[in-house]
């Protein structure tokens, strides 16, 4: 293996994690539209806080050694339009998940706010934030980047 | 040489390879939630359950996507054609870990089916346990594969 196809791994196995990142708080969002309760809103707070640090890993990963990788193959130059396309697509996906995670932070600090209080039972206020639309509607958005990107780097359209 | 391969890859593969890649991606995410929610669970039934529903409802289709879509781009990129002797490692390690690795996710199944039944009782958590290991084995597994798929070694 080259030192090209090392860096190309690294590159695809940041992209796995980030995509598993999304895959995870996919499958937070859906199980948390029935949770109604502080202890089962904080107790997927660790998952949360496992796709917090492969999207850390991955989003960091793909960008880093995708630049490596267009610099350093003769074959691309960072101002193609594809690898434009890619880097424009991988910020707005970054902000849109930022975003994300700041409409669904407010359930958990309710829920925080609830169990401190001493309130454990079903709260309609904490419902309605683990079933935040708008949460739901950024998260949707960030998919559909992340989508366009895995299209963006197979295609590579105008390569 | 990968990247050579990439560049000059006909139209026509494009879209069995993003098959295939989109397939082990939400295949790896299913098995990362999965391990996850087993891991913190701390014998929480919500989470347990939750584990075992992201193997079974992400993990399991991710996996029959990634493998309809390897069938795919095997036959497109005329693998099919040559004999097993003539084929890259890279390509054996792939299938190795995709089949093996799909009965492995199998037994997590029915394991962790098991598991979440004998719930009601109040056991079984031993079984989800198993599940949680076979998924971490699952996860290193596939690493591997995504490494060889990627990097092609010879």
């Amino acid at each position: 293996m080259s030192f090209d196809d090392w860096i190309l791994a690294l590159h695809l196995l940041s992209a796995f994690a980030y995509v598993a990142a999304i895959v995870l708080f996919w499958v937070i969002i859906v199980a948390g539209r029935n949770v109604d309760t502080p202890e089962a809103t904080i107790s997927v707070a660790p998952m949360a806080r496992l796709g917090t640090v492969a999207v850390g890993i991955g989003g960091g990963g793909t960008l880093l050694f995708g630049i490596w990788l267009a610099l350093s193959y003769g074959g691309y130059d960072l101002w193609d339009g594809w690898i434009i396309a890619g880097i424009v697509l991988w910020a707005i996906a970054g902000g849109l998940g930022q975003r994300t995670g700041v409409e669904y932070a407010r359930g958990v600090r309710k829920a925080i706010e609830l169990r401190d209080a001493g309130q454990r039972g079903p709260n309609p206020e904490l419902l309605g934030l683990n079933r935040t639309q708008r949460g739901l509607v950024l998260h949707t958005l960030v998919t559909v980047a992340v989508l366009l990107i895995l299209i963006d780097m197979i295609w590579k359209p105008g390569a | 040489m990968t990247m050579v391969l990439a560049a000059v890859r006909p139209d026509s593969w494009n879209f069995p390879l993003f098959v295939h890649i989109l397939g082990a991606m939400i295949l790896v995410g299913g098995l990362v939630t999965a391990a996850g929610a087993l891991a913190w669970a701390r014998g929480d039934a919500a989470s347990l359950r939750l584990g075992y529903r992201s193997l079974l409802a992400v993990a399991f289709p991710g996996w029959i996507v990634m493998r309809i879509g390897a069938e795919w781009i095997y036959s497109k990129e005329g693998w099919d054609e040559l004999p097993d002797s003539a084929q890259p490692a890279w390509l054996g390690i792939g299938y190795l870990l995709a089949d093996a690795g799909g009965l492995i996710l199998l037994i997590s199944l029915i394991v962790g089916g098991v598991g979440v039944y004998r719930m009601r009782e109040g056991k079984g958590s031993g079984l989800l346990k198993t599940t949680l290991i076979l998924s971490l084995i699952l996860l290193a597994a596939y690493v591997v594969a995504v490494w060889a798929m990627s990097g092609k070694p010879d």
